[in-house]
């Protein structure tokens, strides 16, 4: 057992409704394998508890705690404060960007999940899933699978085209279209996506896979969705249509 | 839509509910007078009346209802609802019996104890010996949250392995106890265990497979949430309770804050229910009344791996990580069993956390090569009894205050655990319609729940953003 102590500044963004958002500094003494969210729970539970901030299971399998730390998407819960910062150093926590902000650290993420249903996809393994692949070796590509999406938001955060329009249906939902395409061929999922506010909204920036804390590649599957889309518009024009 | 049902407080009349459009009548008879009601709803009738009732109740006054129904001209159906066997879980059962729920939580959905459980849906082998009425509970409740919350579940099995003389000579007893549980178990060779989970210690010397599983713990209370909420409840997080309205010798609502504005609120309540686990002790001395609660924390750590597919749990008396748990692209130790004063901030030992790797190792060796994803802690909301924590009992218990401490307008419910919240709800629902001379059936156990997604569909939208 390690008794290392660390001694870090946490800055955390405060906004109550009806007032400016501004910086708040909580200074703490931590053991540097800790993770953020015990940090900030941390403040709430001797500093301050009118801190607000979202959080469930502790180990990511919910995707609640999501937030910017030193504006960088985490997934706080297993975030290892080591790996932000450093003894005497800082951790700067915000809101997800592209979320309205309900207070302090809480979006609304309401958005998010209603347009994950529209797509039908399961999150949970369903139970054909149910026993999914081992895993014992860390493999240097891991196998990349949606139904280990936890639906945290990160994505849309990092998302600089989320940026562009608040009903642009983001990476996470794009990429359940498209899972759920491949599973059931159904078009009527294209026409769901194929819109400026669907995967024409993409600039390619790939942010979306690079924050994914669950390994999901949603850019990729944006990108094939843009081709199965382009395939079907193309066929289309080689096909005659029934008359009524 | 007609409900009859007698009322709890006096056995010689009954309550008959018409539902007409969105609002609901009350009608009371005394059980001489059938005839004077069917003539009282005959114009309230027009084209069907539906009748629904439980079947005992019916039995009792069924047929006289009937006949008097006919003689008054009115045409009718009748619907008997069987009588079948937390707080989100409570809002959905209560919204389902047609009160109006507002629900109060501190944080967001899930952001205490119910969302840093274990995740494992418990068949109740762990229990069967040492808890038979757990025991009983868990598997009665596995069978229901299969079928109304199969999108939180994953179907996974259990195994109870042996690894030394001690865990086989645990055997009978085990095997005896899960029979009379009624649970289900079936002897494996350490091949056959081997075959499926080929990660498993390969020292093992028997193994039992038992109908365990694992659920999403956020996604499960989202969607009791979701349904109680399109049934009506209104969902209040983020409003921390700072007292109870106390009046006339009970309790007549909650004080509370508005977290997201800094603002207090007072509302007012027919009844408060105390459904706050391992802080009802906090929240129950507002209104001076002692709950026998014990927050009994324990740590669990998951690892980077799906090492496993079933849950594996060891075959012994339940003890320090005994439980290992596939979840998602992990596994989960579980855990331990110690008391605190200061459930608001438990940290994670870090001893607690190198013993449950030791566990892990023993149960599942390849965990060793496994990196830790999480630790974390949560507070287990036993019912005390002056013993330590692991020999209290996993079951629940509701506290009627106005019978136990004359105080009126405030129950209380806690203990339990995840996998029996539904039957928690029932029995608390049951309790709530006792206390205001209500009779409402409970339905939680026939229907399936809404998408949990669809909590999210009607939020007040009071975003500053």
């Amino acid at each position: 057992m390690n008794n290392i102590r660390w001694t870090i500044d946490m800055e955390i963004s405060r906004q109550r409704q009806g007032e400016e958002r501004h910086f708040e500094v909580f200074r703490l003494e931590v053991d540097p394998n800790e993770y953020v969210l015990d940090a900030i729970e941390r403040v709430w539970a001797f500093h301050d508890r009118s801190l607000t901030f979202r959080h469930a299971c502790h180990h990511s399998t919910c995707g609640a705690c999501a937030m910017l730390v030193n504006g960088v998407e985490k997934l706080t819960c297993i975030t290892p404060i080591r790996t932000v910062t450093a003894d005497g150093g800082k951790i700067r926590v915000e809101p997800l960007r592209n979320f309205p902000v309900l207070s302090d650290l809480v979006v609304d993420m309401s958005s998010l999940y209603s347009n994950m249903e529209k797509t039908n996809f399961s999150q949970v393994a369903p139970l054909d899933q149910s026993y999914l692949p081992y895993e014992e070796k860390p493999e240097a590509d891991e196998v990349e699978r949606l139904v280990d999406c936890i639906e945290c938001g990160m994505c849309i955060s990092a998302c600089p085209g989320a940026a562009t329009s608040a009903s642009y249906l983001g990476p996470a939902v794009l990429a359940a279209a498209h899972h759920v395409y491949l599973e059931t061929g159904a078009s009527c999922l294209l026409d769901l996506v194929d819109s400026k506010d669907g995967v024409w909204r993409c600039h390619s920036a790939y942010e979306c896979s690079e924050v994914c804390p669950s390994n999901v590649d949603p850019a990729w599957r944006i990108m094939d969705l843009r081709k199965r889309i382009i395939h079907q518009r193309v066929s289309s024009w080689f096909t005659r249509k029934e008359r009524a | 839509m007609a409900t009859h049902e007698p009322t709890r407080a006096d056995n010689s009349r009954s309550r008959v509910r018409v539902e007409l459009g969105e609002r609901s009548y009350d009608i009371r008879f005394y059980h001489d007078e059938p005839d004077a009601l069917a003539c009282d709803l005959a114009p309230y009738c027009p084209e069907r009346a539906l009748i629904v009732s439980n079947p005992t109740i019916w039995n009792l006054h069924g047929e006289a209802l009937a006949s008097a129904l006919t003689r008054a001209g009115v045409d009718f159906i009748v619907e008997l609802i069987g009588d079948g066997e937390e707080f989100k879980t409570l809002a959905h059962d209560l919204a389902l019996r047609g009160f109006p729920v507002i629900v109060l939580e501190r944080g967001d959905i899930a952001s205490g104890t119910s969302g840093r459980t274990h995740g494992l849906l418990h068949s109740g082998s762990r229990y069967c010996v040492t808890d038979g009425e757990a025991a009983v509970e868990c598997i009665q409740e596995n069978i229901i949250l299969r079928r109304i919350a199969a999108q939180c579940i994953e179907f996974n099995e259990g195994f109870f392995v042996a690894l030394d003389e001690e865990d086989l000579n645990y055997a009978p007893q085990f095997v005896e106890g899960c029979r009379a549980a009624g649970i289900p178990v079936h002897p494996l060779t350490p091949q056959q265990a081997l075959s499926v989970e080929p990660n498993l210690n390969p020292n093992l010397l028997a193994a039992y497979r038992v109908p365990d599983g694992a659920f999403d713990p956020l996604r499960l209370a989202l969607s009791f949430a979701a349904t109680a909420k399109r049934n009506g409840a209104v969902f209040l997080t983020y409003h921390e309770v700072k007292g109870l309205i106390l009046r006339a010798g009970g309790v007549a609502g909650v004080i509370a804050l508005n977290r997201h504005r800094g603002q207090e609120v007072r509302l007012e309540a027919d009844l408060v229910v105390n459904a706050t686990g391992a802080w009802a002790g906090i929240i129950a001395a507002m209104a001076n009344i002692h709950v026998p609660v014990v927050p009994t924390p324990g740590v669990m750590v998951a690892y980077n791996r799906r090492l496993i597919n079933r849950v594996v749990n060891r075959l012994n008396t339940p003890g320090d990580g005994d439980i290992l748990i596939p979840q998602r692209r992990m596994v989960v130790i579980g855990t331990t069993s110690f008391e605190t004063p200061d459930i608001d901030y438990i940290p994670v030992d870090e001893n607690q956390v190198e013993e449950m790797w030791r566990k892990a190792v023993e149960l599942v060796p390849a965990v060793a090569n496994a990196e830790q994803r999480g630790a974390y802690m949560s507070a287990r909301p036993l019912i005390g009894s002056g013993e330590a924590g692991r020999s209290l009992s996993r079951t629940f218990k509701s506290y009627a205050h106005r019978q136990n401490d004359g105080v009126s307008g405030f129950i209380t419910i806690t203990g339990g655990k995840a996998t029996t919240c539904r039957l928690m709800a029932e029995k608390a629902a049951d309790m709530v319609c006792e206390q205001l001379g209500i009779s409402a059936v409970c339905r939680t156990a026939e229907l399936p729940l809404d998408s949990y997604r669809t909590y999210y569909q009607s939020m007040d939208g009071d975003a500053i953003e």
